[in-house]
């Protein structure tokens, strides 16, 4: 295996957790619904995939408990934003808040404990294809679930009834409402299945990024995973692109700290936050293009009238 | 069965006052279970986790201590969130504040002059409204989220305080400990009393609350805050604008999370280190939506909140829980403050399904 394909390797592997948890957050946010407590979400299901998976052995059920804690998350934010229509920018931090200090609290007796590594399932044949086999079909679990996750996502949004109905919802609770649409249930569905992304991105941090449990260790990925969402103005496949091009931006500074080039770890470690700034300022520079692409009614609560 | 809002008439004064006690009353209630399930009796975890810090005097000043920044943060975030600014970056404008104000006492140990102190709290609130001045920027000049702008840049700026203290600042004189050396008796912010610690930050913070409140009352500025916050269309047709709002709200909390920075930086550490707060940038958010975005309420919640930092070390020496209780009960004050304020402006009613099934089938 040469050099580029092991730095390939890697940035699939940083890659993965963005493309997740954006693929999830962009269903929710074309339902109208602006969850900014992926960071919550995504720590606690790294916290309960690791746990769960040191108790038991086993690193699918690791998975399971990931994607159910982010899940069962996701209902406290969608009962609060969505039944007592509290403020979804506070009520998402919130969330971020909360899950940070549980996480810490839970993850207490983990600290410095062997992980579990999530193995690679191998595909027979295809895996022996020269330079992409090891890369696209020697992969783990959680990377194939990213790969099907971009394309379900773009097909329940574009091609489905009820991805048509979340789009109408998302531009126009008031008019959706109006069509007879129910307004309050999609939604719900739509902010479950981003706590379901969300845990599971968690659990490949825990499971395959790093097999161990840190406090904090998602370091602001939920954050970079709400920008891939703008970055990719709300279409899933410029997910897979962002998130990889952000996975290559952290993984780029990582080998440059190893290589150690002449310029501070910190400058470098900085780079993936600031290279988030500049993708967002290009992208939404363009105020008409912003405002074609955004989901008329995000961030908006909806009270039906009776 | 399923819960239904119903729109007030009016906005209800009762549960304008009665919701952030009922925030308080239910998250001390969920903590009393949280505590019952880690094995720990919960009346014993809460009195050493709320009460016991109250009864000392120098935990008093310790309490003076915390409130100051969170007091500090949280009036100028409310400014921001009243006009719908969402300045979540205060933590970054924090440090910044904290490094820009050091610059003198740290490149200069040995300047002693009456002139030091005031140059370091304005320094600091300047480097803290530059700061905050760059999702402004970006915001007012590429309509770029200022939310995830100013998040980003709390990692940024975090860096830079660890690059700083690890590298260029460092004192040679240090044993290879990663701070700056420690700040002439000049740069030091004195204390507001003999009888302990507590710094002149509080004062600042208490100053900086009743101005903010002057101003959302008196002034023709805090009703441009209120109308531009509640709808920006409106607030044209009276003239207002709304980019220069984003630049009067970002660079008004920059600049108090700034003065935090440096008060806290001087006031109670007295050096430079890579990590300066534990989360007040943070925790200032929930400080500014306990207080309901009122600044004399902020003061209330600042100390509530500070509370919780000093019950979460109590509890940790008194009765071996961790010090991450903190975080959860900040976590859950933010929670049900936010639930209960739907009480505010709706009636809750539970409907059982039989009743409302035709509106169901409309659907």
């Amino acid at each position: 295996m040469d050099m580029l394909q092991a730095i390939l390797l890697t940035v699939i592997t940083a890659a993965t957790p963005l493309v997740i948890a954006a693929s999830g957050e962009l269903v929710t946010e074309r339902s109208g619904v602006l969850n900014l407590g992926v960071e919550g979400m995504m720590i606690m299901g790294a916290v309960c995939a690791f746990a769960t998976a040191h108790m038991t052995g086993s690193p699918y059920l690791g998975i399971l408990a990931g994607i159910a804690s982010g899940a069962l998350f996701s209902l406290l934010f969608g009962f609060l934003t969505l039944t007592l229509v509290t403020n979804q920018v506070a009520t998402g931090l919130a969330l971020t808040i909360l899950g940070l200090g549980v996480s810490g609290m839970l993850g207490e007796s983990f600290v410095g404990l062997p992980g579990v590594k999530l193995q690679p399932i191998v595909f027979p044949v295809l895996s022996e294809i020269p330079f992409i086999g090891p890369l696209l079909f020697r992969q783990d679990l959680i990377f194939y679930m990213s790969v099907a996750l971009v394309f379900g996502t773009g097909w329940f949004l574009f091609k489905s009834r009820a991805g048509l109905k979340i789009r109408a919802i998302g531009d126009s609770h008031a008019s959706a409402h109006a069509l007879g649409i129910n307004v309050i249930r999609p939604c719900y569905l739509a902010v479950m299945l981003r706590g379901t992304c969300a845990g599971l991105a968690g659990a490949q941090l825990s499971l395959v990024y790093t097999p161990q449990w840190v406090e904090n260790m998602s370091a602001g990925r939920g954050w970079i995973a709400l920008a891939l969402v703008v970055f990719a103005s709300w279409r899933p496949w410029r997910v897979l692109a962002g998130g990889y091009l952000f996975g290559a931006v952290s993984i780029g500074q990582l080998h440059a700290q190893a290589f150690g080039i002449g310029v501070p770890s910190q400058l470098l470690s900085a780079l993936p936050y600031l290279a988030t700034i500049v993708v967002l300022v290009i992208i939404s520079h363009n105020r008409r293009t912003t405002l074609i692409n955004t989901p008329a009614s995000l961030g908006k609560s909806f009270v039906p009238d009776r | 069965m399923r819960i239904e809002l119903e729109k007030r008439a009016g906005v209800s004064r009762l549960f304008t006052l009665l919701s952030p006690l009922l925030a308080l009353v239910l998250t001390l209630l969920v903590g009393a279970v949280m505590f019952a399930m880690l094995g720990k009796n919960p009346a014993h975890a809460l009195y050493a986790f709320f009460v016991e810090p109250l009864l000392e005097v120098w935990s008093l000043h310790e309490l003076a201590i915390k409130a100051a920044p969170l007091i500090l943060i949280g009036v100028g975030l409310s400014i921001c969130y009243r006009s719908n600014n969402w300045n979540i970056g205060a933590e970054g404008q924090f440090t910044i504040g904290a490094i820009t104000g050091s610059i003198l006492p740290v490149l200069y140990p040995d300047w002693h002059s009456p002139m030091l102190l005031p140059l370091m709290l304005v320094m600091g609130a300047i480097g803290g409204a530059l700061y905050a001045g760059i999702p402004a920027l970006l915001k007012t000049k590429f309509n770029t989220n200022e939310i995830l702008v100013s998040l980003m840049l709390v990692y940024v700026a975090q860096l830079f305080l660890d690059w700083l203290t690890r590298g260029i600042w460092r004192d040679p004189g240090g044993y290879n400990f990663p701070q700056t050396k420690p700040f002439n008796d000049s740069a030091v912010l004195p204390e507001m009393l003999a009888s302990g610690r507590a710094h002149w930050g509080f004062v600042f913070a208490i100053v900086a609350a009743i101005a903010l409140w002057f101003m959302m009352r008196y002034m023709l500025k805090g009703f441009e805050v209120t109308v531009l916050g509640q709808s920006a269309r409106a607030g044209r047709f009276a003239g207002f604008s709304s980019s220069r709002m984003v630049w009067f709200s970002m660079l008004l909390s920059g600049a108090l999370a700034g003065l935090a920075g440096i008060s806290e930086a001087s006031g109670s550490i007295g050096h430079l280190q890579p990590s300066i707060s534990p989360g007040y940038g943070f925790t200032a958010i929930i400080v500014a939506f306990l207080g309901r975005l009122n600044p004399l309420g902020i003061i209330l919640s600042g100390l509530v909140l500070a509370l919780t930092y000093l019950g979460g070390e109590a509890a940790q020496l008194s009765i071996g829980v961790s010090d991450k209780v903190t975080r959860v009960f900040q976590g859950l004050m933010l929670f049900f403050v936010l639930s209960c304020d739907t009480l505010i402006f709706y009636r809750i009613r539970v409907v059982f399904t039989g009743k409302a099934h035709h509106k169901e089938g409309a659907a």
